[in-house]
């Protein structure tokens, strides 16, 4: 039993969440307690199967998954010629990693959302495209076919620029969501280009099978760009991040921290582009310069575009911005020393692992700091920094959560973002010091902008008209529960998470022909 | 020359999408921008199907086993789809902007800046 739920995890971590995605509005008439029960019991189930289907793969290797084929593993039919004809989910370490931070990310923010927008009217749609957020999301992350990944990549555009556009707020959300969109399908249909021309090239879509033939021609190099230009907007890096301040402020706070777990995934399209399609076959220091100049970029820009603003949620959106610089910036310096393996051991690997856990903190703790700013709105009913003050008082809990995030984002001991900031600091340092200071004052930047932002919430004498203020119900403080604890256990214990699920989740990027054996079998 | 003349067409329609979407000011002409380049990333699909000599893959009525694969044919229908639900979700962006705002013209659609 246990064997046929892992051999079929890949293809159930799609199906529960789209199941429940449109079933949530049928069951939703009979009463919205049931519809809130079916989408916990959805969200369980899909969680449990993404953390079933990573203990397997943490302990056994990649697990290949054939849709139709006479056998779930049987990647390349025996009448097919040795080619992979049919869509295969690929999920190797770095993909069941990135399954487990959208399967937990999203139920801790369901339990969350349950409560938080109970107050909003249409709430049967809201839940559909919840659960069709997380499916993009896995989808994403499992696919080893490359027109797969532009299916999921807009299923995911379309369910977030609905959740955006959710509470329309006087047009305001729908703008926001109107650019958020507009960009995503451009970006879309660039990808899609890159693919044909893939397609064009070497006649295949699977991810393996091209990434066996890639020949690194003129054709090749423009897919690369115009596939790196698409993803890097997704993602939000500078200098293709202005959708991001307006789409994360304007939505509600629950579907924000869906937005950056979504856009951490399209993070993880960027490298699985970069390490397995291409790997060695590019100019592994050009582009991973390339990659580490967004990323400082964004680190940089992203701060200082934060330190002024006035509405807590456009702030941490900056801030988010300038993390996901962070990420760019350690697994752009493992890029740019691959393929030469002294380097490589002595401080590449280091940094990708630095990067990759630094993706799985920023999706724990950023989330945990939208999540609070959601429950102050909730009680307060404003983002705007100005008119808050002496919250502290009243609402306790949320503020421990806020100081945990806050914290954890500034890259203070002993919460997970200080873990994974110091091994990005280490190996960068030993690549090129000058990017490794620009990182440690990036880094005392976000803690000199939480601490007025800390200030400005929670300090001070209550504020009139708040005195009737109170905490923030008890599913949100649960939900905001779960990613505190994690942020301080990874931040206590970094040493067995990075051994236990970074470093097999790094290797197996930088591992190109593990992945291709994987599927096309040999090696 | 002649065989490359599905391909100009792709870069002429792609490059004619994006300067609308660019230059435009009125909401729904930048969706029609947008919709003209999906078509030139459809009509690229479909031109890689094209193999010269190849038949269409109809097993009952084919001369032989020589068929071309309908891969790309099945690409462009997705896009196709994807793309329908896309202009559906924008235009409705439009109909909830000129409502709130009482226009669609982007110079006017600032409020989030303020």
């Amino acid at each position: 039993m246990n064997g046929f739920l892992v051999t079929h995890a890949p293809a159930l971590l799609i199906m529960l969440p789209l199941i429940g995605a449109f079933a949530a509005p049928f069951i939703g008439k009979v009463s919205p307690k049931v519809r809130s029960a079916w989408v916990i019991l959805i969200m369980t189930l899909t969680t449990l199967t993404a953390l079933l289907l990573a203990s397997d793969v943490f302990m056994y290797g990649t697990r290949i998954y054939v849709f139709g084929a006479a056998a779930p593993d049987l990647a390349v039919p025996l009448d097919s010629g040795g080619i992979p004809i049919r869509i295969i989910f690929t999920v190797d370490a770095m993909s069941a990693l990135m399954q487990v931070i959208g399967a937990v990310c999203g139920f801790a923010v369901l339990l969350y959302s349950l409560s938080a927008d109970r107050i909003h009217s249409g709430l049967e749609s809201f839940y559909t495209l919840f659960l069709l957020m997380i499916a993009g999301i896995m989808g994403m992350v499992s696919t080893g076919d490359l027109f797969n990944f532009f299916v999921f990549l807009e299923i995911l555009s379309i369910a977030s620029a609905g959740l955006i556009a959710y509470r329309i707020d006087g047009g305001l959300a729908v703008e926001a969501a109107l650019k958020y969109f507009v960009l995503s399908t451009i970006g879309a249909m660039v990808i899609l280009i890159a693919i044909g021309i893939y397609y064009g090239e070497y006649n295949a879509l699977n991810i393996a099978l091209i990434a066996s033939r890639m020949q690194f021609t003129l054709l090749d190099q423009i897919a690369l760009v115009l596939i790196i230009t698409a993803l890097a907007m997704k993602c939000g890096s500078v200098p293709m991040h202005f959708w991001t301040p307006d789409a994360y402020s304007m939505a509600p706070s629950s579907v924000t921290a869906m937005l950056v777990v979504a856009s951490q995934a399209s993070l993880y399209g960027l490298f699985r582009v970069v390490f397995t399609l291409y790997n060695v076959t590019l100019n592994a220091m050009t582009v991973g310069w390339i990659i580490i100049i967004l990323g400082v970029l964004s680190m940089v820009v992203g701060v200082t575009m934060a330190i002024p603003q006035k509405n807590v949620k456009r702030l941490m959106a900056y801030h988010a911005i300038s993390q996901t610089g962070y990420m760019l910036l350690g697994v752009g310096v493992g890029l740019a020393v691959l393929g030469n393996q002294p380097l490589m051991d002595s401080f590449g690997y280091i940094a990708m692992e630095g990067g990759i856990f630094h993706i799985i903190n920023h999706a724990m703790y950023k989330g945990l700091l939208f999540l609070t700013a959601g429950a102050i709105f909730f009680r307060i009913g404003t983002y705007n920094l100005n008119k808050m003050g002496g919250l502290g008082h009243s609402m306790k809990y949320t503020m421990i959560f806020f100081i945990i995030g806050a914290l954890a984002i500034a890259g203070i001991p002993p919460f997970n973002g200080f873990a994974s900031k110091l091994m990005i600091y280490e190996s960068v340092f030993a690549f090129n010091p000058v990017l490794a200071i620009i990182a440690m004052v990036v880094s005392i930047l976000t803690l000199a902008s939480f601490v007025k932002v800390f200030h400005s919430i929670f300090m001070g004498p209550k504020l009139p008209g708040y005195e009737t203020v109170q905490e923030a119900p008890v599913p949100m403080l649960i939900g905001m529960g779960v990613l505190a604890t994690i942020v301080i256990a990874f931040g206590l214990f970094p040493q067995a998470v990075v051994d236990g699920l970074i470093a097999p989740a790094a290797h197996a990027l930088a591992d190109q022909s593990g992945y291709i054996a994987a599927v096309l079998g040999g090696a | 020359m002649f065989w490359n003349l599905p391909f100009i067409a792709v870069v002429a329609l792609s490059l004619i999408g994006l300067a609308t979407v660019v230059t435009k000011k009125n909401l729904i002409k930048i969706f029609l921008g947008i919709n003209i380049f999906e078509a030139a990333v459809n009509l690229f699909l479909i031109s890689l199907g094209y193999r010269d000599g190849g038949i269409a893959p109809i097993f009952t009525s084919a001369p032989s086993t020589e068929m071309v694969m309908a891969t790309p044919q099945a690409l462009t229908l997705t896009s196709i789809v994807i793309g329908v639900a896309t202009s559906a979700l924008l235009l409705s962006f439009a109909v909830i902007i000129w409502k709130k705002y009482g226009t669609i013209d982007t110079d006017q659609i600032r409020r989030l800046r303020e």
